[in-house]
């Protein structure tokens, strides 16, 4: 065995050796470079987690599975064709699409207060790189989970009735990913100001199933009181749900029979929704950060 | 903002480009280190108060202190985890004030509790953390590749490490804190809750770091047999530096040795001894019988026993010891290191020079 090429500790002030990262003076885009790595850094670690669970992933995506034929499948017989514009499996489906990638979009604000329990937090809070990076990457990771996750489930689509079309599943993963952004991000702002993964897990349980039934995903609101539509105008899964009937519209016409989210009576165009996505999820991230950063 | 560690006002007065040899290379170096905490009602608790330390470039540096007493605040405040509340610190020639992220990327950390991810391979540990520090991919899987067989783990690298032993994570943590090349490795409590045997190993493989590639590490620690190995020691107690020096040194700062005797009656015995010895001397009775501290203690039991034989007192067993460096420990914090086993008590006075005034904190 050869010693390793460890370089001897010079003086203070020295040149250090070559190779090493981080050196004396850095420029603006060796310092980004810096940070993405550590972003990649995260984002890769969740990768090999998920391949590293292999059952885990499968049961996860087991459950919106069950709901799309088990629920799906009962109501089906109840609810009138007429009633949706197309079977109540198809109008099922971006509920259930949601309902995928909120899963794993949920893990990551779970893993961010493990992580701090167990230690492993102050590990990458050692790493020179800054905290908003490491949140980042967190984001980063559960998001491109999520995503990986909702497009398996997307193979399902010709059996409730949504065509395979290469440029709709690219439409609706990009929606998906960008739902899966802002609940991570909100996730992350929740679970930054939590230190019990206990209280983390039941304030989640509480919030996300009325999000769930309120996101216009298993059932229409038209018909619902006023309060729970301004409810609804409020909710991040609504729009995610909103712009994947939209995109699933685009090719099955009855789509669009439902009306999902109104502003005033009327409904916002859906560069509006996915606006409001996203700028909710990056007012949720930075509000994360500047939360992460204060914490010693 | 002093970039550099040293005597900046001896190097001042050095015209022209500072000559290397005008100060000594310090690795660590803090003067008049604070942090505190605000507490419940406006008081503030001070977990550091006034921390001057200097440990030199390639040292192994021993930081002792009973517990509560800031060891892990000021591990905290070197690695520039914690921003200190006053005072100025330089680490690897990066002040931890002004340049944390520097200071991050040239030291290295094992924490107490450490913590590796449980589902993922050795490798792919180590591959996360070198990303995490910048490095490239492919200086990242030849360092990976260094690191474990620096820590004699090549063999393990695609076990999971929820399959690993106690012992051997602590390893893979070792080589996780090395894969960026740190200057200065700080380890907290490296060797606690291992067995005898993953205890040596991991030593093993600090002084294979100090030997040949000069690294300067940082170990707390509460085993004073591990402490007595490293090249300097300095105790912390109640927040500030109370000694530092050579464990020699410290040891023969006691100067003492311990004698002690077991007779058939010690209370009589305690009378001749401190008849005997010079004046000044505390004589201590405890259940373990008759100790003193003398110079040179072997050579006065011989004395000691004829003085006792002349008033009739029979004596069982003699002996004299050097202090340890539990003496040490004790002499300056008032607290054997062992305090939650064993703790001496303070009912019965101890053969202790005056200077061991130690006021416990309320």
């Amino acid at each position: 065995m050869t010693a390793p090429a460890l370089p001897a500790a010079d003086a203070p002030g020295t040149r250090e050796a070559p190779g090493l990262p981080a050196g004396a003076r850095r420029g603006l885009l060796p310092l980004l470079r810096h940070e993405l790595r550590a972003v990649h850094a995260l984002v890769h670690r969740d990768l090999l987690r998920l391949r590293a669970q292999p059952t885990h992933t499968a049961l996860m995506l087991l459950q919106p599975v069950l709901y799309l034929f088990l629920l799906g499948g009962g109501l089906a017989a109840l609810i009138p064709h007429s009633a949706l514009g197309v079977g109540y499996r198809t109008y099922l489906f971006p509920g259930i699409l949601i309902m995928t990638v909120q899963a794993p979009a949920i893990v990551v604000g779970i893993r961010l207060i493990t992580d701090r329990q167990s230690g492993y937090l102050r590990e990458l809070l050692m790493a020179p790189v800054s905290r908003p990076t490491l949140l980042l990457g967190s984001c980063a990771g559960g998001t491109l989970v999520s995503t990986i996750q909702g497009a398996v489930l997307l193979g399902l689509g010709g059996a409730v009735g949504v065509p395979y079309d290469p440029l709709l599943a690219a439409l609706l993963i990009a929606c998906m990913m960008l739902a899966s952004f802002t609940i991570t991000a909100l996730t992350l702002l929740l679970a930054v100001s939590l230190s019990r993964p206990e209280t983390f897990q039941m304030l989640l349980g509480l919030v996300m199933m009325p999000l769930l039934f309120l996101s216009g995903g298993f059932f229409p609101l038209e018909n619902m009181p006023g309060w729970t539509r301004a409810l609804t105008a409020a909710n991040p899964l609504a729009y995610g749900v909103d712009l994947l009937r939209r995109s699933i519209a685009l090719r099955v016409p009855g789509q669009a029979d439902v009306v999902g989210i109104e502003w005033s009576g009327r409904q916002p165009s859906p560069f509006l929704e996915g606006a409001v996505l996203l700028v909710a999820g990056v007012t949720a991230l930075l509000w994360a950060a500047r939360r992460f950063s204060r914490v010693e | 903002m002093q970039p550099t560690a040293g005597d900046d006002s001896r190097s001042r007065t050095t015209p022209g480009p500072r000559p290397a040899r005008a100060r000594p290379a310090y690795a660590i170096s803090t003067r008049g280190l604070v942090k505190s905490y605000p507490g419940a009602d406006g008081t503030s608790t001070h977990a550091v108060r006034g921390l001057d330390l200097d440990v030199l470039e390639g040292e192994t540096f021993a930081f002792l202190g009973p517990n509560g007493a800031g060891k892990s605040t000021t591990l905290a405040l070197l690695c520039a985890l914690t921003r200190p509340t006053a005072g100025r610190a330089t680490v690897a020639g990066a002040d931890v004030l002004g340049r944390p992220d520097q200071v991050r990327s040239r030291v290295g950390m094992l924490f107490q509790h450490s913590a590796l991810d449980p589902d993922l391979t050795a490798e792919q540990n180590l591959y996360i953390h070198a990303r995490l520090y910048g490095l490239s991919r492919r200086h990242t899987r030849r360092r990976v590749t260094e690191t474990l067989e620096t820590v004699a783990l090549a063999d393990r690298r695609r076990s999971l490490v929820r399959t690993l032993s106690g012992g051997m994570r602590r390893r893979l943590e070792l080589a996780r804190g090395l894969l960026h090349a740190p200057r200065v490795l700080f380890l907290d409590e490296p060797t606690t809750g291992l067995d005898p045997h993953a205890r040596a190993q991991v030593w093993e493989h600090l002084r294979v770091l100090r030997d040949r590639q000069g690294s300067t590490l940082f170990v707390t620690t509460h085993y004073l047999e591990e402490a007595e190995h490293c090249d300097r020691l300095g105790i912390i107690d109640h927040g500030r530096l109370v000694a530092q020096g050579t464990p020699a040194a410290m040891k023969a700062a006691i100067g003492d040795d311990r004698v002690a005797l077991r007779t058939g009656d010690d209370a009589a015995a305690r009378q001749v001894v401190a008849r005997t010895v010079p004046p000044g001397r505390t004589v201590t009775l405890d259940t373990e019988g008759v100790s003193v501290r003398l110079p040179d203690g072997s050579a006065w039991i011989p004395r000691l026993c004829a003085a006792l034989a002349a008033h009739g007192v029979a004596v069982h067993a003699a002996s004299a010891a050097p202090p340890t460096l539990d003496d040490v420990f004790f002499h300056h914090t008032g607290r054997s290191i062992h305090a939650a086993a064993a703790p001496r008590t303070p009912t019965v006075p101890l053969a202790d020079p005056p200077a061991s005034a130690t006021e416990e904190a309320p």
